[in-house]
């Protein structure tokens, strides 16, 4: 007997992974064209959303592309016609999109990926790495760092929301650590198709719109009389990203009830906090449990989670950190041959600091590459480092390599 | 302490080698006086697309801190020497990168000169050329226009030839004999210094006073700001056409199968307010309106939309769109229907269907005379030669009454 499933009426409670998270915000986005192309562990996505398609739960464009250029390509296309779009890669196949991913931001096209990061080869290797969504931070692509699997679905209605605004028409991706964040189940309330409408309104390209009725040239070949104006134009638009998020993220938080102060940034006990740890992804489960236990032995200790690396909340991570001695930055990246031989977020917070007054000191640290795990202890040892600085006021060694064999 | 700086204005693919070897050769030249130089060509030109006017230059300094304030820059902002290598450029030049029209002599010197290669005479030259309010100095290099390109070097002395007359028009820049020294030292000797020797002395100029010239003002645009573009790289295409000269026309209207009768005003494609066509060719389609049988197909083929379709069926080709491609006399099935004809031949962009509907008589002379001219210049040889001997015998006609 055929039998047919009702939306739910309800939030309902479900077991997943991040990946799976992702799927179902597409389902309840109601995704018009999403591609694939399988590279761990970013295919868990594709896995999931073949089988809502399957089972007949989403009815979407699924297209498994030869390559993730053309992956990126078709997206790009469809959105350029009016279709809400997905897609998603990992590693060394999101920089085989580049071509693709650098043109979508260019063209102001509101395309959704999920970064499933990992680890550039070579050594091929599958764990978390933040360098191969990094590579977009400079192109005009919005970019995130989630945290938990409810945030990943959150983080992909947000998205479409920002991204397909007219006052944005950017491209966003959603970074998600692979295994921790890709692999792992925890419980998620997956909102209601009706909450979803209410928040999610139709994507509408409007005069920029691709068809026959509405006859356009898109990416014309311009010199240099022209394309200082055109970058000058995409930069406006992610200066505007700022307000559409913070308007974007109160409509969400009373649409679905949950939700952080900052769209932005996380602060875990940072207000009285003498240290404040920074990083971005799952770090924040290892640095969160340590600082709970630093507080207990009477360490003023912070942490602050950075969300949204592009655009970057610098006055919110300025504020955040204006108060505090000493800043660590865990970096799950790395930049070689960068100033101080710092993390890439590392440079960039100290840079946003520059300006204040009082300067908390800074310090680097590279943790957890290639998905080694950042354990408590390494977070303790950090905090130590810091302190140290505080306390004889200067710091010897900007940049420090945590859990790596000698 | 002294900079000269000359360009050489060229058309696309066709004429890149002449360009090239103009301009190395200067700053070869020049290395013999213990100067120093740069050549290069403007980077957002397409040298690469048929036709297209293009510009190389050569700028040469006492010393490279001087020649450093003319370097980073695409085009010099100002040459002492313009050299146009294809005369049907006097009217001016939209380069691929479409700044607008920029005549020919936009960037000579107050007291520089214009060399141009060209089998016309100086006063007809300067019917096309903008004039400036500055005196310049206008020198002919008789010769019909040399292909040297990227596929072919047409070894017809044209670019040795140049070079003698700069020597001459520009002495300040390098003397003749460092001029014939580094063609020798390219492996160029024999006739080809006495073809520059020969251009050096018995080149002539005519000065061009202040206001003298075409009074046509040179077609630009404004660029937009970022504010005011089109986001996401849009280009909205352009609105759907009109009637002949702009008569509206209403719902359902067929320019193909209403003009029959003549009662329905014709057809004209809207174009872009933009980007002209107008020195882009170096030939135009004349058309016999008489035996035109209006099968449709020049319109049909044209790849630029140039033709209008007239209140009684013709097709009148629209000068601000067409490229000189020479399709429609391709595929035009009348015997002497279309002819193309050399772009020097015409001063104004004016419809020939409205000349011709106005006066038949007249057009019909002037369509005549222009074909005519046409045939013997394709009967005629250009300056090259190919064997030893033609040369000189040539170069007695080419230089006829050009002699000191």
């Amino acid at each position: 007997m055929a039998t047919q499933t009702l939306p739910p009426q309800a939030e309902r409670e479900e077991l997943i992974s991040g990946s799976e998270a992702i799927a179902i915000a597409c389902s309840l986005a109601d995704v018009d064209v999403i591609t694939a192309y399988p590279i761990r562990p970013y295919d868990t996505v594709m896995q999931y959303v073949s089988k809502l398609k399957a089972d007949g739960a989403f009815d979407c464009d699924f297209i498994v592309a030869e390559s993730e250029h053309s992956q990126f390509e078709i997206v790009k296309h469809a959105s350029a016609v009016g279709a809400r779009t997905f897609c998603g890669s990992s590693g060394v196949g999101w920089f085989y999109a580049f071509e693709a991913i650098t043109v979508t931001a260019g063209l102001r096209l509101p395309v959704v990926a999920m970064v499933g990061n990992r680890a550039l080869d070579d050594p091929g290797a599958f764990g978390v790495e933040h360098n191969d969504a990094m590579a977009v931070r400079d192109l005009g692509w919005m970019l995130y760092w989630v945290g938990t699997a409810q945030e990943a679905l959150d983080t992909a209605l947000l998205a479409w929301r920002v991204a397909e605004d007219p006052r944005v028409f950017l491209p966003a991706a959603i970074s998600c650590d692979g295994s921790f964040l890709t692999h792992s189940q925890a419980i998620v309330n997956v909102p209601t198709q009706e909450q979803v409408n209410q928040f999610l309104p139709q994507y509408d390209r409007g005069r920029l719109l691709l068809h026959p009725d509405n006859p356009i040239t898109v990416a014309p070949q311009v010199n240099e009389d022209w394309l200082m104006e055109i970058r000058r134009q995409t930069d406006d638009a992610m200066r505007r990203t700022g307000d559409v998020i913070k308007e974007a993220y109160e409509e969400f938080k009373q649409v679905f009830g949950r939700g952080d102060p900052s769209p932005f940034i996380e602060e875990y006990m940072t207000e009285d906090a003498d240290i404040v740890l920074v990083g971005m992804g799952t770090l924040a489960m290892p640095v969160r449990v340590a600082v709970r236990r630093m507080r207990e032995q009477g360490k003023k200790v912070g942490f602050l989670r950075v969300k949204f690396f592009r655009p970057f909340a610098t006055d919110e991570i300025r504020e955040a950190l204006s108060h505090c001695k000493a800043v660590g930055v865990i970096d799950r990246d790395y930049s070689y041959g960068s100033p101080s031989y710092g993390g890439v977020l590392f440079n960039e917070i100290r840079s946003a600091l520059y300006t204040l007054d009082q300067r908390p000191l800074m310090q680097s640290f590279i943790a957890g590459l290639g998905g080694r795990e950042v354990l408590v202890r390494d977070v303790e040892e950090m905090t130590a480092m810091v302190q140290e600085s505080i306390d004889s006021g200067k710091v010897t060694e900007e940049n420090t390599w945590i859990g790596v064999r000698d | 302490m002294s900079t000269v700086a000359v360009e050489v204005v060229y058309r696309g693919i066709f004429q890149k080698t002449l360009a090239r070897n103009i301009v190395r050769t200067i700053v070869f030249a020049a290395r013999k006086e213990g100067k120093i130089g740069t050549a290069f060509g403007r980077y957002g030109d397409s040298p690469e697309r048929n036709g297209i006017p293009a510009k190389q230059f050569a700028i040469v300094s006492d010393s490279p801190e001087e020649l450093e304030e003319n370097l980073a820059v695409y085009e010099a902002r100002e040459v002492d020497v313009t050299i146009n290598v294809d005369d049907t450029m006097c009217k001016g030049i939209e380069s691929w990168a479409w700044y607008g029209l920029q005549p020919i002599n936009a960037l000579t010197k107050p007291g520089g000169t214009l060399i141009v290669t060209s089998r016309q005479e100086a006063d007809a030259l300067i019917e096309d050329i903008h004039q400036k309010d500055t005196a310049y100095n206008l020198a002919i290099v008789p010769a019909s226009t040399s292909f040297s390109g990227l596929w072919v070097y047409k070894d017809d002395h044209t670019d040795v030839r140049i070079l003698g007359a700069l020597a001459r028009v520009c002495p300040e820049l390098v003397s003749l004999d460092s001029m014939l020294a580094a063609l020798e030292d390219q492996g160029w000797g024999g006739l080809k210094l006495t073809s520059a020797r020969n251009t050096h002395d018995r080149l002539s100029t005519r000065p061009v006073e202040p206001g003298e010239g075409s009074e046509d003002e040179p077609f630009s645009f404004d660029l937009p700001g970022w504010k005011s573009m089109e986001e996401g790289l849009v280009i909205r295409g352009v609105e759907e056409g009109t009637g002949f000269r702009g008569v509206a026309q209403g719902d359902g209207y067929d320019p193909i199968n209403s003009v029959a009768d003549g009662s329905h005003g014709g057809f004209e494609p809207t174009r872009s307010a933009v980007f002209k066509k107008f020195s882009t060719r170096s030939m135009r389609p004349v058309i016999n309106f008489d035996t035109c049988i209006k099968c449709t197909l020049c319109w049909l083929q044209c790849p630029d939309t140039c033709f209008d379709v007239t209140p009684d069926g013709l097709y009148d080709a629209n000068m601000e769109a067409c490229c000189g491609c020479a399709v429609c006399e391709a595929v035009c099935p009348v015997a002497d229907c279309i002819t193309m004809v050399n772009e020097s031949e015409f001063n104004d962009n004016n419809s020939q269907w409205e000349h011709w509907t106005q006066d038949k008589e007249g057009y019909h002379r002037w369509m005549a005379d222009l074909i005519q001219v046409q045939k013997d210049k394709d009967a005629t040889r250009s300056h090259g030669y190919h064997s030893p001997g033609t040369y000189e015998a040539e170069s007695e006609v080419a230089m006829a009454g050009d002699d000191d």
